[in-house]
């Protein structure tokens, strides 16, 4: 469903040039959930973008089964446009990913009702609380159904309650087994992304340094792995 | 075909709606360009040229100016909102995506200039009744080369320093040729000159636009993509 | 020998060339009845002017070449282009008003070769500008290819759209000969100076490509030249 072969991308030139991605390779199917951790500037934003198809990596390939159509991105920017309402958002949205000109209305209220925000479908966008209007941000992910999840850094600047119910969510979201979809879901911290994952990579400086099922480690040992990696010891866990 | 049309007027109406919900943008080019003209009056000595004589200059540079600052608004719109990085992940194809801003930009201009033009008649007493319709024709051609560039260039200067002051200096020297072609009909059909005489420069204003609508729509997804 | 000292190279014979076309301009060719000894001018201005065109021309070239290939080196060619072009640009709108004053009494006048030259000029800097305000080398390289293909375009309608306007109000052509056909040894020193301006543009871009060869492998360095 989704997988990337070889991946290598830089910035700059010469000596200034800094290595985003160098030599990434994996492939995951419906159901699975990859957790990327990483510290800051490991790439692992740009290997988000080159999997959604914003950054042509220099080197290397992806695929992902049914395009940019099957692709749900959740990252820093909201992608809402304030002055619309939430439903105008999401039918605008639905429209670019080529939902059904019938089905386009159903689909927003479904995704709506399920994020709890059916009372606000009709606000504009610049009156909702941080957390609402993440929950739009979500929503907008979600309109187009797609197969696929990429979310960069989703905690960002929520507190506890609201990132465990971000975490409630998402794991509703995924579905299971077959018919699941694919997430990718990159952040810094462990424990953040360790219980919806189903597979865990370290990424450190534009490559892969580990890459596992999580198997059923809890929070606390992966995040000792991570810790080694990150101190520059351990290359597998 | 259908699709690449559809998404176009998909992105096309969401500006619109987004323009004159928050009106802001619209009305501060309709008062900017009020104020050109108002400038110009007091920019001239009207004893000692007739008005008449610099009435096309002070409507194409009055036009220029108000469609330069309209044209930051199309990716403005989007840097504001956070939504650029959106429209860049879903499938919409770059080419809709400038196609949808040309249409939006157009239409901002088109309102703009809809009240410049009245605005312009009233200011100096110039006589556009009886050549109206040719007048409007004029100013459509050489508005579609200008915002043909303009939204090309203006999604290229996005991620440069001092991008609104950017635009402007990469963007005059291709507003020349069809500045000239337009100044210069304007004058004859002001001057009640039959329309044959304008035929060049109508020639220059059309061949410019074929080239710049197709060149600018071709080159866009250089320039809009990381 | 490495490519600086090729340059260099080029560089020394095309002045030496150059001077030389001046010692048979003024010694060696008649002075022309007209305009007298300042007409001389004339064989450094027009290929200069020559050289500015082309020079744009091969900048947008390089830059659709860039954007299908890829390839760094085109980029560094149509930098090294655009660079030497705004040299030559500079030397053409220095000329003209050395050539004019003296002859027309006059400074400054919008004839076809300086007008298109001063536009030439803007095209120039803007690119440069554009250059100098994007970071990152690919983003640049693609953003100067568009901008440059988009000059070059503009480059027709520059000649129409000043063409059409000279037919009004018809200025002095400078620095044409009066006859119709140079006399034979007046077209042999203007083909010897258009020679030794072309010697003159390949050892500069070689010498600046050379310069941005080393600058490109010393860490990128400052984000482009403006």
């Amino acid at each position: 469903m989704l997988s990337a072969e070889g991946l290598r991308h830089a910035f700059g030139e010469g000596g200034g040039q800094v290595v985003a991605l160098d030599g990434v390779s994996f492939n995951l199917t419906s159901g699975q959930t990859l957790a990327i951790f990483g510290p800051n500037g490991a790439g692992k934003t740009t290997l988000l973008k080159v999997l959604a198809g914003l950054i042509r990596p220099q080197e290397g390939s992806v695929r992902v089964a049914g395009g940019r159509r099957e692709i749900g991105w959740i990252g820093h920017e909201s992608h809402l446009y304030e002055h619309l309402t939430v439903r105008e958002n999401l039918l605008f949205w639905a429209s670019l990913y080529g939902v059904p000109a019938a089905r386009r209305g159903p689909r927003a209220a479904l995704v709506l009702g399920r994020l709890g925000m059916s009372d606000r479908a009709d606000q504009p966008v610049w009156s909702l609380s941080r957390g609402l209007a993440q929950r739009a941000a979500i929503a907008k992910a979600l309109i187009h159904d797609p197969s696929v999840l990429l979310l960069d850094e989703p905690f960002t600047g929520l507190d506890l309650a609201a990132a465990a119910e971000l975490r409630a969510l998402l794991g509703e979201v995924r579905g299971g087994g077959a018919g699941g979809r694919v997430v990718v879901l990159a952040t810094h911290n462990v424990d953040e992304g360790v219980e919806l994952a189903t597979d865990v990579a370290f990424q450190r400086r534009g490559r892969f340094v580990h890459f596992a099922p999580r198997g059923g480690r809890g929070s606390s040992e992966i995040a000792e792995a991570y810790r080694r990696v990150v101190a520059g010891k351990a290359t597998d866990a | 075909m259908r699709e690449l049309i559809a998404q176009a007027w998909t992105v096309a109406r969401k500006d619109l709606v987004l323009e004159f919900r928050t009106r802001t943008a619209l009305v501060s080019a309709v008062v900017f360009t009020a104020l050109v003209l108002t400038v110009f009056n007091f920019g001239r000595d009207p004893t000692a040229v007739p008005t008449i004589d610099l009435a096309p200059t002070i409507l194409w540079v009055t036009f220029t100016f108000a469609a330069m600052l309209a044209l930051n608004r199309a990716f403005q719109l989007e840097l504001e909102n956070q939504a650029l990085e959106g429209l860049l992940v879903s499938p919409l194809s770059r080419t809709s995506l400038y196609w949808g801003k040309l249409i939006a930009n157009l239409v901002f201009v088109a309102v703009v200039e809809g009240v410049g033009l009245p605005l312009f008649v009233l200011f100096f007493d110039v006589p556009v009744g009886r050549v109206l319709v040719p007048l409007i024709g004029v100013i459509a051609l050489a508005t579609l080369g200008f915002v043909a560039v303009g939204t090309l260039f203006s999604a290229l200067v996005i991620r440069t320093r001092f991008a609104e002051l950017l635009l402007v200096v990469i963007l005059l020297p291709f507003l020349v040729p069809p500045l000239i072609g337009a100044v210069q009909v304007t004058a004859r059909l002001l001057g009640g000159r039959p329309l044959s005489e304008s035929v060049g420069y109508l020639k220059l204003l059309a061949a410019y636009d074929i080239v710049f609508v197709s060149l600018a729509s071709f080159l866009f997804r250089f320039t809009v993509d990381e | 020998m490495s490519l600086t000292q090729k340059g260099r190279w080029i560089t020394v014979v095309a002045l030496v060339c150059l001077a030389a076309v001046y010692v048979r301009a003024l010694a060696f060719t008649p002075v022309e009845r007209l305009q007298g000894p300042a007409q001389k001018i004339f064989y450094l201005h027009v290929p200069a002017a020559i050289w500015t065109e082309a020079a744009m021309i091969l900048v947008g070239l390089a830059g659709i070449f860039y954007l299908f290939l890829k390839d760094p080196r085109l980029d560094r060619f149509a930098e090294a282009s655009a660079e030497v072009g705004t040299v030559f640009a500079t030397i053409v709108l220095t000329t003209g008003p050395i050539w004019g004053k003296p002859i027309w009494g006059t400074w400054w006048t919008w004839d076809a070769r300086l007008t298109t030259t001063l536009l030439l000029f803007f095209l120039y800097v803007g690119y440069l500008l554009v250059r100098g305000a994007v970071r990152d080398p690919g983003l640049r390289a693609r953003y100067a290819a568009v901008l440059g293909i988009c000059g070059m375009c503009l480059v027709p309608f520059i000649h129409l759209s000043v063409f059409l306007f000279r037919t009004l109000h018809p200025q002095p052509i400078i620095l044409k000969p009066s006859a119709p056909s140079l006399p034979s040894s007046m077209l042999a020193t203007w083909l010897f100076s258009l020679a030794a301006f072309t010697l003159l543009y390949v050892g500069f871009v070689t010498q600046r490509y050379a310069l941005s060869l080393v600058r490109d492998a010393h860490g990128g360095g400052s984000p482009g030249h403006a």
